[in-house]
């Protein structure tokens, strides 16, 4: 065993043996998650031709719930989450409870981060089991909302709103008539999963043709509008600035170096004429201007992946290890 | 006085720092980069504990910007309709989800009437989560489907855009919980994105607030009004666009922050949650990670001159 492997090794032990102690010597534990239980019935006050679902609460008093059958009532316990703060204050008989679940899933969230931190050590199979979890699970997670919220209400319920209405969305408008035109996004998907088929990969070529033609021309178009022409019109700005009658330095400012800025940069991308003498030492100036915004813009990647990795340790010490309560959770603990 | 003690003291330090460099050139230019990322864990890791713990944060000036997006929201009136879009995701969430939490508090302390739409696949998470966390706890008064609703996800990108712009029923049959939404009564004499007052919408990549801006606001100057809160490596993208398209913008967490401020002084009292001062408290571990990476900068340009100087020598 190499001297980095055993200092690493002693060094998981270590927190091991500490997380231990924190998670079962402690009065509160750690990284234990509550919920609030309330039970849901409802029963089906609707006819043969149409289902009306109605709360429990909210049955009538002449209807008779005992003589509903079975199969046109339902219940059902949902969850909220709570915390432990609102637990050991809840009284006797309360709804609040431990939930075994949650506490898997925030000591799961845990180890994957640490998982993924671990790559800046070095590559490593936890950090690569790490990825291949989180890849498999946004690839499934990406087809079922997309089933279930495009293909689902979308296409199928264009096509035959009433047996999408029986099967899945009951609240789907009664108005929602049968729209055939839907058939032709519907040949065209077929068309396009052609392509795992081993004979006639062709045939994906004809949707995929229609899809960027049309993708193409609608970006054209809106490009042009919002980046090009407004652009160009919002880059025309007085010199002068006067706010109240008032000369506006500051203002006027502004507005002299955008005029320069976007003028230097565009010599700098003007290549027909050689970049020397004037125009050298314009293009000189556009390039400083780029540099700035390329800084500024690497400025803030990096603002953004220290707030990152602020989150992900505010939820290592708050939510796991309980070492810190910003948002009172757990009563000051 | 204490402005001159802390000059003074920043000065003797970086004279050691350059100093100690100098001195050991060879080492820090072999240094392993490990001892980097484990000196910015704990520059991020310390204030993270120690604002956990006392719950101070740092005192936040609004700029421009973030004041923009403030008095935009501020026009508004009571049952003014807002939308509010949240193409976001558990990746961005560290920088985007203080925002997000503290537009849906302003609107909801505002009491217009929110309608959550999401482009991104767990956009419709994050909207749940705010509607768990702020206003079923804190405005249980406020009703679905008369205050606020869920429109949920669409696939499609800025082609959904596209369509709402003009026509919202064509693509939205139902809310994001199957209810008919010609059965809601707050989608009332809404036909499209237009009838809203404004539209807010938090960012982190594509499809986010340039989309918003080329197909919705670009195209209709006068009926269509937004403002924007995004991820730091859009915010330069999106600046062109400020004030004419986009008349404020939050970039990144210093943004969040600084309207959270805002917001807080103003409708927030003295006892405030510290759900709404997430930003804030991000501000810590932004300071002492930014004071660590800027010395670390000029270590870096201390070695090269040192280096270069000695080879000129040589």
């Amino acid at each position: 065993m190499s001297r980095e492997t055993t200092i690493w090794l002693i060094v998981f032990l270590i927190g091991a043996v500490m997380l231990f102690g924190r998670a079962m010597f402690t009065e509160h534990g750690m990284a234990r998650m509550y919920v609030e239980e309330s039970p849901r019935e409802f029963v089906d006050l609707g006819d043969e031709d149409k289902s009306d679902w109605v709360s429990m609460d909210e049955v009538p008093e002449d209807v008779e719930v005992s003589a509903i059958p079975a199969d046109r009532r339902v219940s059902w316990t949902s969850q909220k989450t709570s915390n432990y703060g609102e637990f050991v204050q809840q009284p006797a008989g309360g709804n609040i409870q431990f939930s075994l679940a949650r506490s898997i899933g925030v000591w799961l969230a845990a180890l994957f981060t640490l998982f993924v931190l671990s790559f800046l050590i070095k590559d490593n199979p936890l950090y690569k089991v790490a990825e291949s979890v989180f890849v498999g699970i946004s690839a499934a997670y990406w087809m079922v909302v997309a089933f279930w919220d495009q293909i689902v209400p979308n296409l199928i319920g264009k096509l035959s709103p009433t047996f999408v209405r029986n099967w899945a969305m009951p609240g789907l408008g009664e108005d929602a008539r049968q729209e055939l035109i839907y058939l032709i996004p519907l040949v065209l998907g077929m068309m396009l999963l052609w392509r795992l088929s081993p004979k006639g990969g062709w045939i994906s070529r004809w949707p995929m043709a229609f899809f960027i033609g049309t993708f193409c021309g609608l970006r054209l178009i809106r490009f042009l509008q919002a980046d090009f022409l407004t652009q160009i019109r919002n880059s025309i700005d007085p010199l002068y600035v006067t706010e109240g009658g008032v000369f506006d330095v500051w203002a006027s400012l502004a507005n002299i170096i955008l005029l320069i800025g976007v003028l230097s940069c565009l010599v700098y991308f003007f290549f027909s004429f050689e970049h020397k003498g004037i125009v050298g030492r314009i293009a000189k100036l556009g390039i400083w201007f780029l540099m700035i915004t390329f800084g500024a813009g690497f400025g803030y990647t990096v603002m953004g992946r220290i707030a990152l990795l602020a989150i992900r340790l505010e939820f290592l010490f708050d939510d796991w290890l309980w070492l810190i309560d910003p948002t009172d959770k757990r009563l000051g603990i | 006085m204490a402005l001159l003690i802390t000059l003074g003291a920043t000065a003797a330090f970086l004279v050691v720092l350059i100093f100690a460099v100098k001195a050991r050139t060879e080492f820090f230019k072999n240094l392993d980069r490990r001892w980097i990322f484990l000196l910015m864990l704990v520059a991020v890791a310390v204030p993270v504990y120690v604002i956990g713990k006392t719950k101070e944060t740092f005192p936040e000036k609004a700029l421009p910007k973030a004041q923009a997006v403030f008095d935009v929201i501020e026009e508004l009136s009571e049952g003014d309709k807002v939308l509010l879009a949240f193409d976001f995701d558990p990746g961005s969430e560290g920088e985007l989800g203080p925002m997000a939490t503290t537009f849906v508090y302003h609107c909801a302390t505002k009491k217009l009437k929110m309608y959550f739409i999401a482009l991104w696949p767990i956009g419709r998470q994050m909207i749940d989560d705010n509607i768990a966390k702020i206003i079923e706890p804190d405005f249980p008064q406020m009703v679905y489907g008369e205050d606020y609703m869920n429109l949920g996800f669409k696939a499609g990108n800025e082609g959904v855009i596209n369509v709402i712009v003009t026509d919202i029923k064509q693509l939205y049959t139902t809310d994001a919980y199957g209810t008919d939404i010609a059965a809601i009564p707050m989608m009332e004499g809404i036909d499209s994105i237009q009838k809203m007052d404004l539209i807010i919408n938090v960012s982190a990549g594509y499809p986010g607030t340039k989309e918003w801006v080329q197909y919705a606001v670009t195209p209709f100057p006068h009926d269509i009004r937004m403002v924007a809160g995004c991820t730091g490596v859009q915010a330069p993208l999106l600046y062109p666009y400020m004030p004419q398209q986009l008349p404020g913008l939050l970039a990144a967490i210093k943004g969040a922050s600084e309207y959270e401020s805002l917001v807080i002084n103003k409708y927030g009292g003295d006892d405030i949650s510290g759900k709404y001062l997430e930003a804030q408290r991000r501000m810590g571990p932004q300071l002492v990670a930014h004071v660590l990476m800027v010395l670390l900068i000029i270590a870096g340009n201390v070695i090269f001159f040192t280096e270069r100087k000695r080879e000129a020598r040589s």
